[in-house]
């Protein structure tokens, strides 16, 4: 007869330390994740591989009723945009623009995938300081919504106005002071010394070119629902002084992004989840502003939102593997994984939540959690509690869908496949593993270089 | 390897060094190796009843039951005089 084994965990040994408990308790991060939306983690590596990048679309989709609604329910006109640069991965897009997203795209590139996902040319804004000459007569052509940066590129677009028959549809992006520190003013025109409000005189005196909207995008990250109230009021003022001045109605407003996510910051004592204002919170604060402004019922400016990260950041998680545990030569415990921060980047903006993919014991460790690369910034978490992790294992990374699968580095290994599990909680391949051909496919090797003897 | 003779533990995993007052936690498995090491099993002796009893392999419990021992010894746990008995 045979005896059944025990599940095995590694023996671990932790010394107590009194000291100033946590007034929120111990941690509860190592609760144990072993589905996302039914499908087991386990069976997602197998299929799929490790590390693997997985995106929720009902969790998009949900983010995205919930943004809409707090802002309808206080504003009559209202119309979001994809911020492609938060995550441009095409079924990603679609998923917004099935929504009725607009496109919001920072360069040219982004402005073609747009174009190639089907969005129609005066339904992308195009921000951005880099616009190139040929893409802003694209633009123009396709009567897109050009949201100018600088002089130069008012200039640019006058000129480019001449050769063409349609007349452009601009905007200006406006910084200003919102009280919120550092202020964003590298990017369009100051509000408070009188740049915009030139800018503006440029643009209404121009024959040439349409002044339609009035853009800000006052920082990223906001924790402060006030500064968009702020900036609001100041847009609001712009619009009606225009409309003072020569008779004509700005068509919409136009407030960026820049809502946090619910990821917690490095160095926050809270957890985002805490601290993170709600879409209610930042609807209320800017469409009030709007509201008060001075505008009749008739002349309400469309309000557009780009916001990105707090759509998308729920909807990501990065699965994982456990390469190796070792000790630190001060006896702290080091986990390394198989992604670093070459696949997350914004580890090195958050304390991400990592849950074990398994079930554990009650027993916990404190480590630290290095990704494979060979180098030493590759630091996915300074410090986590999580139990003893052994190799093989796997974990769930949450929030992780803003910013990652864009700003991602192809630095020594190939970039994982990306996930999208729909509505009825099938996955699906949205982005194919990388293959070596996909890195070195565009290389060309002078016919010198092509043979050598060792 | 011999665990310091004053060591006190108890079922629920709480390891009490009473020479310098510092108390540890340890899980299960870890409970059962320092009260192997208490009887004075050998190293040996240690990973036949922990292979015997748990789903694992000598190669994972070699790995495991080093760090562990390190951390016993660098918790100051251990008799660091006495050579290892196999």
């Amino acid at each position: 007869m045979t005896t059944k084994k025990l599940q095995y965990e590694r023996p671990v040994i932790q010394k107590l330390n009194t000291g100033v408990m946590n007034k929120f308790g111990t941690k509860t991060e190592y609760s144990p994740v072993t589905h996302i939306e039914n499908n087991s983690v386990k069976e997602l590596i197998n299929k799929f591989g490790s590390p693997l990048f997985v995106i929720s679309e009902k969790t998009i989709r949900d983010t995205y009723h919930s943004a809409n609604r707090a802002f309808k329910n206080r504003y009559p006109k209202v119309q979001f945009a994809w911020s492609y640069k938060t995550n441009y991965v095409n079924a990603v897009c679609n998923v917004f623009h099935q929504e009725g997203s607009w496109a919001e795209v920072v360069s040219g590139f982004e402005y073609n995938k747009a174009l190639g996902n089907g969005v129609p040319g005066n339904k992308i804004i195009f921000n951005g300081p880099d616009k190139r000459e040929e893409e802003l007569l694209l633009a123009i052509n396709n009567d897109s919504l050009i949201h100018i940066d600088h002089l130069d590129e008012l200039y640019l677009i006058k000129e480019l106005a001449n050769e063409t028959n349609h007349r452009p549809r601009v905007a200006i992006r406006v910084n200003m002071d919102t009280g919120v520190y550092p202020m964003w003013d590298r990017f369009g025109f100051n509000y408070e010394n009188g740049q915009a409000w030139d800018a503006i005189n440029k643009i209404m005196l121009n024959d040439k070119m349409d002044l339609v909207g009035l853009h800000c995008h006052i920082g990223t990250f906001m924790l402060a629902p006030s500064a968009y109230g702020i900036a609001a009021g100041k847009l609001s003022e712009l619009a009606l002084a225009i409309k003072k001045k020569y008779k004509k109605n700005i068509q919409y407003i136009d407030m960026g992004g820049g809502f946090a996510s619910k990821n917690t910051l490095k160095g926050s004592y809270l957890q985002g989840v805490d601290t993170s204002p709600t879409f209610d919170q930042f609807a209320e604060s800017i469409t009030t502003a709007i509201l008060n402004a001075g505008f009749t019922e008739n002349e309400l400016p469309l309000l557009i939102l780009e916001t990105g990260r707090a759509m998308i950041d729920d909807a990501g998680y990065l699965l994982g593997t456990v390469i190796s545990n070792k000790r630190l030569s001060d006896g702290r415990r080091a986990t390394i994984m198989d992604f670093g921060v070459n696949i997350l980047f914004t580890s090195f903006w958050y304390d991400h939540k990592i849950s074990p993919a398994q079930e554990f014991g009650q027993h916990t460790e404190d480590a630290v959690l290095y990704g494979p690369l060979c180098m030493n910034i590759d630091v996915i978490r300074e410090n986590i509690t999580l139990p003893p992790l052994m190799r093989n294992d796997h974990v769930v990374v949450h929030t992780v869908g803003a910013y990652n699968m864009t700003q991602w580095m192809q630095f020594i290994a190939l970039r994982p496949a990306i996930v999208m599990i729909d509505t009825q909680n099938v996955a699906h391949v949205i982005r194919n593993r990388e293959t070596l051909n996909s890195i070195q496919g565009d290389e060309v090797m002078p016919t010198h270089l092509k043979d050598f003897k060792l | 390897m011999k665990i310091k003779k004053n060591i006190a533990l108890s079922d629920s995993g709480f390891v009490f060094d009473p020479a310098t007052g510092d108390s540890f936690t340890t899980n299960l498995i870890g409970m059962e190796i320092i009260k192997m090491l208490k009887d004075g099993k050998s190293h040996q002796e240690i990973k036949t009843a922990v292979l015997k009893k748990y789903l694992t392999d000598e190669a994972t419990f070699e790995k495991d039951n080093y760090d562990f021992i390190n951390m016993l010894t660098k918790h100051r746990l251990t008799d660091g005089d006495e050579k290892e008995k196999d």
